[in-house]
């Protein structure tokens, strides 16, 4: 009887992950239709068409799709994939499903390194180049993750833990916004939009850049599934499994620095995708396990950031909104509920 | 190669560099049960941790089949050990089933996807533990004795040689305690999986173990079978309890005897007496007791209860010097309460004692105890 029963209930949990990725897919070609079709210049589905397909059409018309459009939704696309991937890693290795590169002040510590690394290339040479940005930003991450890190061992409590990143936060974007104020020249008006998380103004160079290493950290991270399996049972276990867990604990921290390194490098500081987005996953799959939950997190990051993109960019339009402020108003109240939820349970 | 499938080599272990306990050198059979016991905060715990190489060893070694655990890799030592953990497992929407089948970790993919083979294992394991109708429950939802024979399947379908629990058996009711403790046993007897673990409860270690270590101080007091472990002796000194109130013969512990001058003279026989003793303790009222054969199953009782117990040699007709001390006492205690006494050849004289009782109105009723 209960050989038989297991069976079928594991049948109905497939149809659940099935039905999830469909669902995610199909919602992913819907926004980035949508995304296409909409703007502040209007130009119609059959044009947009015959532009995509056959590149042919009115000059200002192409260019608006193929230089301004495609190019963001790509990276809304791709980085909002790698940022729910991210706190995805985080919350892991910190076994808190309120971490992410937000909250801990990951970002941040990027943001900081890119703007210094910015303001003096523009001041020396006048050029930086998209590599150049993501090692600011790896290198920002990680020494910031050090400081989360530092802080976790004379920390026990998870919520001061937090206290502690969004503390770093706001000492890095104090340094950033210092640098910012007395940077010279018209950069400073790119930098500081920049600085607030847009998706404005990617370049298609920068999309190979970003979708490489995000699409490469993706296949890592599905590569390590297994093991963040067992360590999702706590360390002793995983170690008693088989797991290294000193050097898996380096490589979840290099994965997740350089995931939020990334996004930040050339999206700015973006809030709560990586917190909502797995717990939301999570919540549709009623499922933990990473094989399944790292490629819907990727997808449903993707989704989400697109989502949010197209209503900075058309709420107010033509005024942007800083997709941080959009992706807070969606991803804010999830958090909220998940912490009365989680305390609910526990009382 | 040695006899030993486990076997420790002067090691001593600790946390950051300070040794807690040094000098174990334990030598240990396949199929073999070994408990650690001895008092709280004395390390079992970290002995246990460091077996597991969840901490390095300070000095030292152990060795699985004559290989040495502090160079083997974590992946081959976790397909010769397993453990189940005092700490809780973390993970978040797992039922019992995912629980169990993170036991074939060592054995799966690259991917960690199960094989049919695999499941099999899985069922089987649940199966041995009695806990396959929980199978598709939640994991945080389900009971303590059931989350520990969820943990032990776990450990089984690891196919480890060797399983290290610490404290299973700690929140668990009785009935679940000698559960796990049985499969435990078919396990190492069956199977001739090495089974390593510690236990508060001193009666249960008794009966299930076939090596005892004792854990106390900063050194391995003693290790050995529990025939040459559980001495009164050596039960009280490791525990630091007082003389007496640990019972040999039943494995088990006693309240101290209430202090006071003896206010009730017990007479009884072939166990008669032992809830009558336990009342009169329980009001803190001190008795003595007699006359007891000394293979009296109330004498074990009186023997650490009673202010005084008049005993005498099995088989032999009650003394006169027994006698007459019976008589005192009674008389200085004043009351006499007969809890009932089979009279044989031998103890005839318990009925003529009772007889003086009643004539010196002594006898007290049933309800004044």
């Amino acid at each position: 009887m209960s050989n038989s029963s297991a069976k079928i209930s594991r049948g109905g949990v497939y149809a659940r992950y099935w039905a999830v990725f469909i669902g995610l897919i199909a919602a992913l070609i819907a926004l980035t239709v949508w995304n296409i079709n909409s703007g502040s210049v209007h130009i119609s589905v059959s044009d947009i068409a015959r532009i995509i397909f056959l590149r042919e059409g009115d000059e200002t018309q192409m260019n608006i799709v193929w230089k301004l459009r495609l190019p963001r939704i790509v990276a809304a696309a791709v980085m909002g994939g790698g940022l729910a991937l991210s706190g995805f890693l985080m919350q892991t290795f910190f076994g808190n499903p309120i971490a992410g590169p937000f909250v801990l002040g990951i970002s941040s510590g990027s943001k900081l390194f890119v703007a210094i690394v910015m303001i003096i290339m523009l001041r020396v040479v006048s050029f930086i180049s998209s590599w150049m940005m993501v090692i600011a930003a790896f290198a920002g991450a990680l020494i910031a993750m050090g400081f989360v890190l530092l802080a976790s061992r004379s920390i026990k409590q998870m919520s001061m833990l937090l206290v502690a990143g969004i503390m770093i936060s706001y000492i890095c974007s104090a340094i950033t916004e210092f640098l910012i104020t007395f940077a010279k020249d018209s950069d400073i008006v790119n930098l500081h939009s920049w600085s607030q998380g847009s998706f404005s103004g990617t370049k298609w160079g920068d999309v190979r850049v970003f979708t490489v290493i995000i699409l490469v950290c993706l296949i890592c991270v599905f590569l390590m599934s297994k093991p963040i399996g067992a360590y999702q049972m706590g360390e002793s276990y995983a170690q008693s499994m088989g797991v290294n867990v000193k050097r898996f604990r380096v490589l979840l921290i290099l994965m997740s620095s350089l995931l939020a390194g990334c996004v930040t490098a050339f999206a700015g500081p973006i809030s709560f995708v990586g917190i909502a987005v797995p717990h939301l996953i999570k919540m549709l799959l009623k499922t933990a396990k990473p094989i399944i939950v790292i490629p819907a997190s990727f997808l449903g990051g993707c989704v989400f950031c697109l989502f949010c993109d197209y209503i900075a960019r058309t709420a107010f339009s033509p005024v942007e909104l800083s997709i941080s402020t959009v992706t807070a108003l969606f991803g804010a109240p999830v958090v909220i509920g998940m912490l009365i939820r989680r305390h609910g349970g526990k009382g | 190669m040695s006899d030993y499938y486990f076997r420790t080599s002067d090691l001593s272990v600790g946390y950051g560099g300070n040794v807690l306990i040094h000098d174990i050198e334990i030598n240990i059979r396949a199929g073999e049960i070994v408990t650690l016991i001895g008092p709280n905060g004395s390390g079992k715990s970290t002995i246990l941790k460091t077996v597991t190489k969840h901490l390095a060893a300070i000095k030292g070694d152990s060795f699985i089949a004559d290989a040495s655990v502090g160079a083997m890799s974590y992946k081959e030592l976790s397909r010769k050990l397993a453990v189940v953990l005092t700490e809780r497992i973390k993970g978040e929407l797992l039922t019992c089933r995912d629980v169990v089948s993170t036991g074939r970790y060592p054995y799966t993919n690259t991917l960690g996807l199960l094989s049919p083979e695999d499941h099999e294992k899985v069922n089987s394991a649940m199966e041995r533990v009695h806990a396959l109708d929980l199978a598709d429950r939640d994991f945080t939802a389900i009971s303590d004795g059931q989350r520990q024979r969820i943990l032990l399947a776990r450990a089984i379908c690891q196919e480890p040689r060797i399983i290290v629990l610490d404290e299973p058996t700690s929140f668990l009711d009785i009935r679940h305690k000698l559960e796990l403790l049985s499969i435990l046993r078919a396990m190492a007897k069956e199977n001739g999986i090495t089974v390593i673990m510690s236990l508060h409860e001193i009666d249960l270690a008794q009966k299930i173990s076939d090596k005892i270590m004792c854990v106390s101080g900063d050194v391995i007091s003693h290790f050995g079978s529990p025939d040459e472990i559980f001495r009164e002796d050596i039960i009280n000194e490791l525990y630091k309890i007082d003389n007496g109130a640990y019972n040999i013969i039943f494995g088990s512990v006693e309240l101290p005897p209430p202090a006071g001058d003896p206010k009730g003279f017990v007479i009884s026989g072939c166990g008669s007496g032992i809830p009558v003793f336990r009342r009169l303790q329980k009001k803190n009222t001190a008795f003595c007791s007699g006359i007891l054969y000394k293979n009296d199953i109330d004498y074990q009782v009186a023997r650490k209860l009673a202010a005084e117990v008049i005993a005498e040699e099995p088989f032999t007709p009650i003394s006169d010097e027994a006698y007459e001390r019976a008589l005192a006492a009674m008389k200085r205690c004043g009351k006499v309460i007969c809890a009932g006494v089979p009279i044989g050849e031998t103890n005839r004289r318990m009925a003529q004692l009772i007889a003086e009782a009643e004539k010196l109105g002594l006898t007290a009723g049933r309800d004044e105890y």
